[in-house]
């Protein structure tokens, strides 16, 4: 398990706490130029979530070595590189983790003269409110947080509610007891039941995220496992019904299931995201890094990421090449906009959705 | 007739053995020290810093909330849990261990040796790979719920479960408990069995008061050998209880990687340190010095 892993380097983080030094006035930014590398990158990334060929065609054409290594949410990320010297190099930060992660000077502006396909960049994704004029970031993907279901299990007419992860009615009558996973991730799950109240899921009121936590909690009992990895594969194997997840991995591993399946964001709303590439200030090498970025932002291969991971990609240029059926899906490319609400930074209040989900899961 | 040798060079001797031991045990214990004693150390000073609203610890404003934090609920719920779940392992381990511990330790020698090394058998694979192996084993269409099901037994439910985390857990640390069980009671002189069998005693009773105080300290390491890593059991719990209903050692983890409530979590190892250090002072205590 990742996390068993993560608790290592948390330890071992331990004895050289004293070494690691504190913030910096001046995030340093490195100076690299179109194609330079600066040796092996080491990238941490979501499960499921790169094309393993497009990595050999890099390590190929760079003559590097690429080590990816995987988090379940942008807060463990976060956990794991807060405290410096992580020694990876690149990482995949949501919104909202991205203006956290600026604040704390965590990461570096990109390195124009590196990254000249960012102009394949489509124009609503080049000045994003969490990154003011994509100075540190380029967007990597996006899509949806909702909630796949095995509609051979259920039917089809199965309310799209948030309910079915949470209202113990909506469970018993489909057979859901038991057969529920919900994300192991702060703001994802708290916001689902922010959603489900009827909430924002940027609430920053104590007592709606009372409410929330108390919904979650009445939950645990209904729920199979809090899992940020496995829960489109859970479903496939027969042991849930009902999971909550992100658009892509549902429809890449329903087309492996035996069952009829089915994905959507709940009528009260759900998450947009968008996710992005950094490259940590730390870094032991930027400019194999921004070299990666440069190549996954190429128009071709950021149509092959598409076509392999099942996100909606935000490169303009990529289009041309992404598969049609993929394009004409309305569950990668939601057609209507106006249910979702993108996760946004709370500052102080961050620590309150960690807490009240720490809470309500014991 | 007796060699009198001069107490002073004696102890002379003594001193250099007592030195060459120091440097043998010397690259051993500056590895504890710099692996185990300093992260320890800084475990102990992590329990009295402070978690920034950001979920930062600063090594800064000592105080005392993360042990304040220990009398919550939901800790207490988390800590009874554990201990129920660490019992019922070592329990049952020992129910299934000590059998065939007995069985291995009145084989022929080399019959022995090949069973023992099937004991360790499972040691040569991953952990982490045998344990999700069981989520196989154990899920909706896994052969056990099966039987169980066939059986009339349960809900058709097994993974995900405290049954499931038990199992996992039982399977993963029985031959902690068979392998003390087996040195015990393999060292049994069995003339005192005879002895009893002579002097009347049924069978069960010559086991009751002769084989079973015999092996005791083999029951007692094991007990301590599974109950510990039981306690604090993370792996497990997660793959196979599917990560909720916290137990000590998820929820320690939870708290440094999830929660960043640095401070927290190391007040939590604190006090599963000092349990389990005052279980082992007790059991020492209590004539453990048998061993």
């Amino acid at each position: 398990m990742k996390k068993w892993m993560s608790l290592v380097a948390v330890i071992t983080a331990f004895s050289i706490v004293a070494a690691a030094c504190g913030d910096d006035d001046d995030v340093a930014q490195a100076d690299c130029d179109a194609g330079q590398t600066d040796g092996d990158l080491a990238f941490y990334n979501w499960s499921e979530y790169m094309d393993p060929e497009l990595i050999a065609a890099f390590q190929e054409e760079a003559g590097v070595t690429v080590t990816e290594d995987f988090y379940p949410s942008n807060e463990e990320m976060f956990g794991r590189v807060e405290a410096g010297g992580s020694g990876y190099d690149m990482i995949i930060p949501s919104d909202y983790m991205v203006s956290i992660l600026i604040s704390e000077k965590m990461i570096q502006p990109v390195s124009e003269a590196a990254v000249p396909n960012k102009a394949n960049v489509a124009e609503r994704f080049a000045n994003p409110p969490y990154d003011p004029g994509a100075v540190y970031t380029a967007a990597y993907q996006w899509g949806t947080t909702g909630i796949g279901v095995d509609t051979g299990v259920t039917g089809e007419d199965v309310p799209h509610t948030w309910g079915l992860l949470f209202d113990e009615a909506v469970a018993d009558q489909y057979g859901l007891s038991g057969r529920i996973s919900i994300l192991d991730d702060p703001r994802e799950t708290m916001g689902a039941a922010l959603k489900y109240l009827g909430y924002s899921l940027n609430s920053t009121s104590k007592s709606e995220l009372a409410e929330a936590e108390k919904v979650v909690a009445d939950a645990v009992d209904r729920v199979a496992a809090f899992d940020s990895d496995q829960y489109s594969e859970l479903i496939v194997l027969g042991e849930t019904v009902v999971g909550h997840g992100y658009s892509g991995n549902f429809l890449w591993d329903f087309e492996e299931g035996d069952s009829t399946y089915d994905y959507f964001v709940p009528d009260e709303g759900g998450t947009i995201w968008v996710d992005n590439m950094a490259v940590l200030t730390d870094a032991p090498h930027p400019c194999t890094a921004f070299a990666f970025m440069n190549f996954l932002l190429d128009a071709e291969n950021g149509a092959q990421l598409t076509n392999f991971n099942w996100y909606a990609s935000p490169n303009a240029a990529a289009e041309a090449f992404i598969d049609q059926e993929v394009l004409d899906n309305p569950i990668i490319y939601p057609t209507d906009m106006s249910k979702l609400e993108f996760i946004e930074d709370t500052g102080d209040f961050e620590i309150e959705y960690t807490d009240a989900l720490s809470r309500a899961r014991s | 007739m007796d060699v009198v040798v001069e107490p002073g060079l004696e102890h002379q001797a003594e001193r250099a053995r007592s030195r060459q031991g120091l440097l043998m045990g010397l690259p051993a214990m500056i590895y504890l020290f710099v692996f185990f004693v300093i992260p320890l150390g800084f475990v102990v000073m992590y329990s009295f810093a402070t978690r920034t609203r950001t979920g930062r610890t600063e090594l800064a404003g000592w105080n005392l909330e993360a042990y304040e934090r220990l009398g919550e609920t939901v800790v207490r719920a988390v800590a009874f849990r554990s201990l129920w779940i660490a019992a019922v392992t070592t329990i049952l381990s020992l129910a299934l261990a000590y059998p065939l511990a007995y069985f291995i330790s009145t084989r022929r020698p080399a019959t022995r040796n090949m069973l023992l090394v099937g004991v360790m058998i499972p040691f040569w694979s991953n952990f982490l790979i045998r344990t999700y192996a069981w989520r196989v084993l154990l899920d909706s269409d896994g052969i056990f719920t099966r039987i169980m099901s066939g059986a009339g037994l349960g809900d058709g439910r097994i993974l995900f479960t405290n049954k499931a985390v038990i199992i996992g857990l039982v399977y993963g640390y029985l031959p902690f408990m068979v392998l003390p069980l087996y040195a015990a009671i393999e060292r049994i002189d069995w003339s005192l069995v005879e002895g009893a069998r002579d002097l009347y005693a049924s069978g069960w009773s010559a086991f009751r008061r002769v084989v079973w105080p015999l092996s005791k300290p083999g029951v007692i390491a094991g007990s301590i050998l599974v109950f510990v890593p039981s306690f604090g059991a993370y792996v497990t719990p997660a793959i196979l209880g599917g990560n909720k209903k916290g137990l000590m050692g998820s929820y320690i983890v939870d708290q440094f990687m999830d929660a960043r409530n640095g401070p927290l979590g190391s007040s939590l190892s604190v006090l599963v340190l000092v349990v389990m250090l005052m279980g082992t002072l007790v059991y020492f205590r209590q004539g453990g010095r048998s061993l």
